[in-house]
């Protein structure tokens, strides 16, 4: 593979990211306003530090809407337009592109993490965790929604992909233990949570953020096999043609 | 010594359930030749060309282009071949000039996209999104596309669908350089007029089989030679014509409005009789053919519309 061309796609994967608005409202204001709203507007009464329970939910709801919704809509409509057709005939190889597209994800995160950390900050959020574990958590995470976005990318119709990806991404944030605790949903459904992505993804961070917390085996255990599963579905079921 | 072909297939096939798309269809394409690929919708050029291409394995038949094989070779192939797709495939948010910039990064000595902007005539649209470009120039960052890694083999499906006639004819006069520099180029169309004003050769394709082969001259020329015709205004007089013509009335048919058949060879005499007819009822000649057939009157004998 060709470093120009590694360069030249990673930019242009970048610069399409940035030319579509609503992609940046999914990735950034989302999260930004359910932070903020949460942290000040006092919805959730029985927790002693409201910040302190969003920070890790809004990075891992951040990483849901990069790897997830954003990749997963705009390889869908890349699809459908059959660009993944044209290139298919061009020198640049799947890896390189695949390459090019996790590079571009990676880079988007950063920038949430680092917005999302300095306005929890800002709000009144410490923390004195280690860092390294919660990384590499959100990039498991990545790997897991990126899997489930390219899967559906690949499958469904352009249409069909980014109103699943939207509606996935509301359930998602409602089952995920993000704005508000696992424990207020039901007890079947509470269960049912726990088993998706989201929360697993959402609690685990939340537990190696807090200096009191047992290591969250059970929600690890459950992101890795999302990890696992999803992009293995996705590499098989894939089809570059709509 | 013939040079090696370019393209070589034989004996393709490619079926999808029951439907044999590509049923056993051979063709060569030598060096520096403009070769074209006509059909119906549905005809098989398409997945023929995809075969070409590394999109398609092929269910039976062997298949060489550039003298490797497109799946088992396709990363030395793709750094050698242009394709230029039937439907776009371009992304929606991107420049003109950032498409060929990032084209031109995927070869290692790409043409200029500077240039190719100009020689496609998108200098004007360097800067408009794709999603704001018009159908012909679409293709025309297509076209340009497919150019960037300097090929020496050009894959053209379908190429001037949508262009103004305007554009249309810079296509070809484009195609026509690019052959003059030794590219040689495989295109699909079922325009019968881009197929006489490029193809060096052309194959007749329906339901997944090649119908016809040879230069455009070869597969116009009719064989019996007794058939002659002409447009002129529309409701002559065919009996008439025909007693005019000393030919039997059922040799003179009007099959569209204004033009006329006659199953007769264009002879001296022939043309005589008939100038001498319209003369006298003061009729003004549009065209007058002898012999030959167009090449839409041998595609349209040849093929079947497929009910879709």
């Amino acid at each position: 593979m060709r470093r120009t061309a590694l360069v030249a796609q990673t930019r242009v994967e970048l610069v399409l990211t940035v030319r579509r608005a609503e992609s940046l409202l999914v990735t950034l204001g989302i999260p930004l306003g359910i932070l903020v709203f949460f942290a000040k507007v006092d919805a959730v009464t029985d927790l002693r530090d409201p910040i302190d329970f969003l920070v890790p939910g809004i990075l891992a709801l951040a990483v849901m809407s990069t790897a997830m919704v954003s990749l997963g809509i705009a390889t869908g409509y890349e699809r459908h337009y059959g660009v993944l057709k044209r290139l298919g005939s061009t020198p640049l190889s799947r890896a390189g592109l695949l390459t090019a597209k996790t590079t571009n994800v990676l880079l988007i995160e950063l920038v949430q993490a680092l917005v999302i950390v300095a306005t929890g900050l800002a709000l009144g959020w410490s923390t004195s965790a280690r860092l390294l574990p919660v990384i590499v958590l959100l990039l498991v995470g990545t790997v897991a929604f990126a899997g489930i976005g390219l899967l559906m990318a690949g499958t469904l119709r352009a249409e069909a992909n980014l109103a699943l990806a939207n509606a996935l991404f509301l359930v998602l944030l409602f089952l995920g233990g993000m704005a508000y605790p696992l424990e207020r949903l039901p007890g079947a459904l509470q269960a049912i949570a726990e088993a998706l992505p989201a929360a697993a993804l959402a609690e685990s961070v939340r537990d190696v953020l807090d200096p009191g917390a047992a290591f969250p085996l059970a929600h690890v255990l459950v992101l890795v096999g999302w990890a696992i599963a999803a992009p293995l579905a996705a590499a098989r079921f894939f089809r570059w043609e709509e | 010594m013939t040079p090696a072909p370019v393209i070589e297939v034989a004996g393709l096939e490619k079926h999808y359930g029951a439907t044999r798309a590509v049923d056993g269809v051979s063709f060569r394409v030598d060096p520096g030749e403009v070769f074209g690929l006509l059909g119906p919708n549905g005809a098989g050029k398409t997945t023929t060309v995809e075969v070409l291409e590394g999109y398609r394995v092929p269910d039976v038949g062997e298949v060489r282009v550039l003298g490797l094989d497109p799946i088992r070779d396709g990363r030395q192939l793709r750094l050698r071949i242009g394709v230029m797709l039937q439907d776009g495939g371009l992304y929606q948010g991107i420049e003109p000039i950032e498409a060929l910039r990032l084209f031109a990064s995927y070869y290692d000595d790409p043409d200029d996209p500077e240039r190719l902007l100009d020689v496609v005539g998108l200098r004007d649209a360097r800067r408009t999104l794709v999603r704001r470009l018009s159908g012909g120039q679409h293709q025309r960052l297509s076209l340009a596309l497919a150019l960037i890694g300097r090929p020496s083999l050009l894959f053209l499906d379908e190429p001037t669908a949508g262009m103004d006639p305007r554009a249309r004819a810079t296509t070809w006069q484009l195609v026509r350089e690019l052959r003059d520099r030794g590219v040689t180029v495989l295109l699909t169309t079922h325009a019968m007029v881009e197929a006489e004003q490029l193809c060096d050769r052309v194959a007749i394709v329906d339901r997944g089989r090649i119908v016809a082969s040879g230069t455009p001259g070869e597969l116009t020329t009719d064989v019996t030679r007794d058939r002659t015709s002409f447009s002129a205004k529309p409701g002559l007089d065919l009996a008439d014509l025909a007693a005019a013509l000393g030919v039997d009335s059922t040799d003179v048919h009007e099959p569209r409005p204004g033009e006329y058949v006659v199953a007769a060879e264009a002879t001296p005499a022939f043309v005589a009789a008939l100038a001498l007819w319209l003369r006298d009822r003061g009729i003004t000649l549009g065209e007058l053919r002898g012999g030959r057939r167009t090449l839409e009157e041998v595609f349209l004998s040849l093929t079947h519309e497929e009910p879709r």
